[in-house]
């Protein structure tokens, strides 16, 4: 398989226009998963992905958020309902989607280039294709100059750079991020939370986030799903409608930033006590 | 008060930059080899000059010894003889003993089954078994490398066996939402993670292959190193018998340190100056 045959799948995807409502390209019907050993993890969640978005997972700590990601990237079965992806149901990993790990997932042994290429490897792209997609993305994560450094070399968020890299040059419709800001530092998070929304914008992909942080959700999304405390269901969805201009700063003095932060704190204060 | 301050640190800093190279140099870990093994060597000499036992030799007449034994070219030929059945043993249990690891570390009912064989082997007294082998076998080349085998298969296969359970679960659900087949798996995540548990076992294995194959001659019949070390012990020259001894020794040391060396060129580049 080559590269340009990959290519064309995230490119096609249309921009995401304003007031019509684009497509939903994940689609979670009624899926549930109760673990061995008896954990009820999700109770009947439905939900939908539309295509081009940025949608987060947003919920308290233990409700089912990982789970949910994992049965839709095929990295874990539900145990009842179904996912769609493309309108064809998921049974395992496929092209069409890729995943970025909280805890990097990096291959030790491996160079940057070879970890952000590995996907490619895997699907048996020429080496010196495969490298030239892979050094454009080390460059466009911000990496140049890094190709052949090694993990441990790398402090918490450049590995974390290497990561979206290696997701991103698979050129899959939707990428798939569990926590991907949690372990680096605050100044680092923000700048990453600019740079998504600035490739969100660019690339047309769909983008599946999770995270803890009420203020990252409603700072990078276009949509945001509440869940409830575990068994999990959907609580809420919330569209903050915030303008997002050139200055990334701006959004957060935003009066919409600031209602959502406050609306999503009030409903998820309940699942505290 | 700032110049009096000033005017000491920069008197002090020469002997401080000194004192500091000195201890770098002090430190280097070429120089503490060299220190560990005076040391070792010192002792030796010092203890053979007590002397400790009419049996035991100091360090300088053990020289003498060894230079004697390696000019009429005894010590080249024992050594000829000694290296057959080692190297064979080894080679046997490093391609079995990886093998049957891997198998056991990815198929749990081949562990069950073959696992008790070697964690009974690693714990029985090897010279009771001897004579059994003995009887088996007779008293030639073929109990020898069983001999060697039975040293050195049990720590190698169950170091390789725990290597490849020792896995980052978070590698494996990375290749494999990468689209990796189970044999990519195996050959891209799995058997680079667990080479260095598999060479650290590699290395023990050498090592009990040498003490193995020196029990063999010694308690098999007489040949290679373990004739010099029987023979002259029996006529009483001991500087001959412990030449022969410190220069399996030493062999065994470069063996094991060359394994080293091949592990990082090959398996380890990120370990690489
Ligand atoms: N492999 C597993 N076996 C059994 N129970 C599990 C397993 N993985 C997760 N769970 C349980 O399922 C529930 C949901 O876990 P999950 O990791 O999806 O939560 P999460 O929302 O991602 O939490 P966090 O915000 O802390 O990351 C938890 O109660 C957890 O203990
Ligand atoms: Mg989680």
């Amino acid at each position: 398989m080559s590269v340009s045959h990959i290519a064309p799948a995230g490119t096609a995807a249309p921009p995401p226009a304003a007031g019509t409502a684009p497509r939903a390209i994940v689609e979670v019907r009624n899926v549930t998963k109760t673990y061995a050993g008896g954990v009820e993890a999700l109770s009947g969640i439905s939900l939908e992905f539309p295509e081009g978005r940025l949608t987060t997972l947003l919920g308290p700590s233990g409700c089912g958020k990982t789970t949910l990601l994992k049965i839709i990237a095929g990295l874990i079965p539900a145990s009842g309902g179904q996912v769609l992806v493309d309108g064809r149901e998921v049974k395992g990993p496929g092209q069409e989607r890729s995943f970025v790990f909280q805890d990097f997932a990096l291959m030790p042994w491996a160079s940057v280039l070879r970890n952000v290429a590995f996907g490619l490897e895997l699907r048996g792209v020429a080496r010196s294709e495969r490298e030239a997609v892979a050094e454009r993305h080390i460059a466009r994560v911000g990496l140049k100059g890094f190709e052949h450094k090694y993990p441990h070399e790398l402090s918490g968020g450049m590995r974390q750079r290497v990561g979206l890299a290696r997701a991103l040059a698979v050129d899959s419709k939707v990428v798939m991020m569990d926590e991907p800001f949690s372990a680096v530092d605050e100044q680092t998070r923000r700048k990453f939370q600019e740079e998504l929304l600035e490739l969100v914008a660019k690339e047309g992909k769909t983008f599946l986030f999770v995270t803890h942080s009420i203020e990252e959700a409603v700072y990078v999304s276009d949509r945001i799903v509440l869940l409830s405390r575990r068994p999990s269901r959907v609580s809420a969805i919330i569209e903050p409608k915030i303008v997002r201009g050139d200055d990334p700063e701006k959004i957060r003095r935003d009066s919409a930033y600031l209602d959502a932060v406050e609306d999503i704190w009030q409903q998820l204060k309940r699942y505290l006590d | 008060m700032q110049t009096t301050d000033v005017a000491p640190t920069v008197a002090a800093l020469p002997s401080v930059r000194e004192a500091s190279r000195l201890r770098d140099i002090l430190i280097h870990p070429l120089v503490l080899r060299i220190v560990s093994f005076a040391a070792v060597l010192g002792l030796w000499e010092y203890a053979g000059r007590i002397p400790l036992s009419a049996a035991f030799p100091t360090f300088l007449e053990t020289l003498v010894g060894l230079r004697d034994i390696a000019a009429d070219g005894s010590l080249g030929k024992a050594f000829l003889i000694t290296l057959k059945p080692l190297l064979i043993g080894l080679s046997v249990s490093v391609v079995l003993g990886v093998g049957l690891g891997v198998l056991m570390g990815l198929h749990r009912p081949s562990e069950w089954l073959i696992a008790p064989i070697f964690i009974i082997a690693q714990a029985a007294p090897l010279a009771a078994l001897i004579p059994v082998l003995t009887f088996a076998y007779g008293i030639g080349l073929t109990a020898k490398v069983l001999t060697v085998c039975i040293m050195a298969m049990p720590v190698i296969v169950l170091n390789t066996l725990g290597a490849v359970r020792n896995t980052p679960q978070s590698l494996l659900e990375m290749a494999r939402s990468f689209l990796a087949s189970r044999s990519q798996s195996i050959r891209h995540v799995i058997l680079p993670s667990a080479s260095p548990m598999i060479f650290s076992g590699l290395r023990l294995g050498s090592a009990a292959a040498f003490i193995g194959v020196i029990l063999a001659e010694l308690l098999i019949t007489p040949t290679g190193i373990g004739d010099i070390i029987s023979y002259n012990q029996s006529v009483a020259d001991y500087p001959k018998m412990y030449a022969a001894i410190l220069s399996i020794i030493v062999f065994a040391v470069l063996f094991i340190e060359l394994l080293e060396r091949i592990e990082v060129s090959l398996f380890r580049p990120e370990k690489r100056p």
